[in-house]
């Protein structure tokens, strides 16, 4: 046991004296988060619009100043003729035009039926579309009030409710990616960076030579990680609680052991790829491509998993994230207890028992 | 007196795949001997200390280090032995102290223990301004110094030495073989590879391996009688180009 706490206690003076591991352990995770939270956002606030007006009457206005109003958009500029449409779009800040036909009051009450044409800039399809249906939303309210004393025939109305983010905060989905991702990258990267560097430096062989057991070595090596990922677990919920207001929904307790879990998953990881590489590039190379990539693809992080193609969904049954984010999302957003993410857990620990098997072989055979 | 055997080695063989690296060695070494244990790179002589070692396992033969078995017992053999490799066996960023303490405790060494030996290594190497420095900032020389004191921490039986004096400048080298001989003299049997012919005349014995095998074995002076050369070096050349 002492001898153990002495090894702990060198691997701790490694990780502080290397200002560059200093920074990926505890920089990176504030500052992803900080940027997927502030930058990194599907919502749409005070997004600038135009208006061209043919009409110019009473209902145009009346429209105009409720859009204006919502927090949504922030009416830019007016334009006077078509040609213009162009031009605005081209300048590159406006980024929707609500285009008003003439005689619009005037065909209301004739017709039964005005047109307004929504143009938007789909340069960024994402944006472009939220803007359509926010437009569209606004409307339909406007109409609704409207009719509110005349008595049509029927009318269906449909009630949305975005249950678990009503709001629909990016910053929902991405805490448990992100969360996911440094988990990862300080559990696999850094550890099999710290086992390689030994190996390179020539006193992993000082210490295959001391009476310490090969697996001593490694449950010294990885410790202070664990000890480490864990505070970064603590910091990410934090972060998100306090500062994008991110509810806990489900048991603290359960997302803390399922993050333990998926440490150990990472950490076995970490210690497989510091068997097979040489040098703490190769370790680096291995982990970044090999981990990193496919928790930021096809996890389900950004990219939805079902709007993959097939082989891809296939792909992403053995990438260790996706489980841990339906895990951490059903805990967090939902908050499901263990009855339904057993199978997930299953599934993760299975995984974590395959990949100490497959390192503890691959190290023996390292040895002789 | 009888003298004791430290190590003991017998047709001890290791066969990488088709290669035979190390083939059918047999030799004692004597407690308190300085052995030196030579041949050119490639000659086998890294295979063959790390199946001494434990790291490493032979394919056939027989060899007994310290009175334990390397094939069944080489975990007590590690308890036994002090290693240093040619890579320097030191944290660079852990202060001498800090080395000193890690690998005392990864041996066993109690904290008493530790400190009495710290202090004592101190006192021997002239330490005391640099015992907070971190290693890395040291010169190679104090490096090899405080890495050959930290694999005698523990007091071992036997000391292997993997080309302890590559790169370091010749009074440096005088200095760590004052080490040796010092280690030596106080019962520790030295088992040390290299590659400077002026450093096998120090041995009390050499081992020149050529192609996995050893091609000789004796004293530097009856070796060189038996070559009817002057130096070591004459000796090397003659058996290494056959």
């Amino acid at each position: 046991m002492k001898r153990f706490i002495g090894f702990v206690k060198k691997e701790f003076y490694h990780i502080f004296r290397d200002k560059r591991s200093l920074f990926i352990l505890f920089g990176m995770p504030i500052a992803q988060i900080m940027l997927f939270g502030f930058a990194i956002t599907n919502e749409i606030n005070n997004v600038d619009i135009a208006i061209l007006d043919h009409s110019k009457d009473a209902t145009t206005k009346e429209i105009i100043t409720k859009i204006s109003a919502s927090k949504y958009f922030s009416i830019n500029q007016f334009i006077e003729k078509e040609s213009d449409i162009e031009v605005v779009f081209k300048k590159g800040k406006v980024k929707a035009i609500l285009n008003f036909e003439k005689d619009f009051t005037k065909n209301l009450i004739t017709k039964k039926h005005s047109n307004i044409q929504v143009i938007t800039d789909a340069t960024d399809p994402n944006t472009a579309n939220t803007i359509s249906n926010y437009v569209n939303a606004i409307l339909q309210n406007y109409l609704k009030e409207q009719n509110k004393n005349t008595t049509s025939a029927y009318q269906i109305v449909p009630q949305t409710r975005m249950v678990y983010n009503p709001e629909l905060k990016s910053v929902y989905m991405f805490v448990p990616g992100v969360m996911t991702m440094i988990l990862m990258l300080v559990s696999a990267m850094m550890t099999s960076i710290s086992i390689t560097r030994e190996k390179e430096l020539g006193t992993m062989e000082i210490l295959l030579v001391s009476p310490l057991k090969p697996f001593q070595v490694i449950i010294g090596k990885v410790f202070p990680y664990i000890f480490l990922s864990i505070i970064n677990a603590i910091v990410i919920i934090l972060l998100s609680i306090f500062i994008f207001k991110m509810p806990v929904q489900g048991s603290l307790l359960l997302l803390g052991l399922e993050s333990v879990l998926f440490i150990i998953t990472s950490l076995a990881l970490g210690i497989l790829i510091s068997t097979i590489s040489a040098t703490q590039q190769t370790a680096m190379m291995i982990s970044l491509m090999g981990l990193m990539l496919p928790v930021i693809l096809l996890s389900g992080f950004i990219f939805p998993i079902s709007s993959m193609p097939v082989p891809m969904q296939v792909i992403s049954n053995i990438i260790p994230a996706k489980w841990f984010i339906i895990i951490i999302k059903g805990i967090m957003l939902k908050g499901v207890g263990l009855q339904y993410i057993w199978k997930e857990t299953l599934i993760l620990l299975g995984m974590t028992v395959f990949f100490i098997g497959l390192s503890v072989k691959k190290y023996k055979i390292r040895l002789e | 007196m009888k003298q004791e055997n430290v190590i003991h080695v017998e047709n001890l063989t290791k066969k990488f795949g088709d290669f035979t690296a190390v083939n059918a060695i047999t030799f004692d070494v004597e407690k308190g001997e300085i052995f030196g244990f030579l041949g050119a790179n490639g000659a086998g002589k890294t295979t063959a200390m790390k199946m001494l070692i434990g790291i490493s396992n032979p394919t056939s033969g027989k060899a007994n280090v310290a009175g334990f078995d390397v094939f069944t017992n080489a975990e007590a053999i590690k308890k036994s032995i002090g290693y240093m490799s040619q890579k320097f066996a030191l944290y660079d960023d852990l202060t001498v102290k800090e080395n000193i303490t890690f690998f005392g405790g990864i041996y066993g060494l109690t904290r008493k223990q530790i400190n009495e030996k710290r202090c004592q290594l101190v006192e021997e190497l002239g330490l005391q301004e640099i015992t907070n420095e971190l290693v890395g900032s040291l010169p190679l020389g104090w490096k090899q110094k405080i890495s050959f004191s930290v694999a005698l921490l523990h007091n071992p039986k036997i000391v292997f030495l993997d080309e302890p004096t590559g790169g370091v400048d010749p009074i440096t080298r005088r200095q760590f073989w004052e080490m040796i001989y010092k280690a030596a003299h106080q019962g520790t049997t030295i088992f040390v590879t290299t590659h400077y012919m002026d450093e096998a005349e120090y041995c009390d014995r050499v081992s020149i391996m050529v192609n996995g095998k050893i091609e000789a074995l004796d004293t530097p002076k009856k070796l060189k009688e038996q070559f009817k050369v002057k130096n070591m070096n004459d000796v090397f050349l003659k058996l290494a180009r056959g």
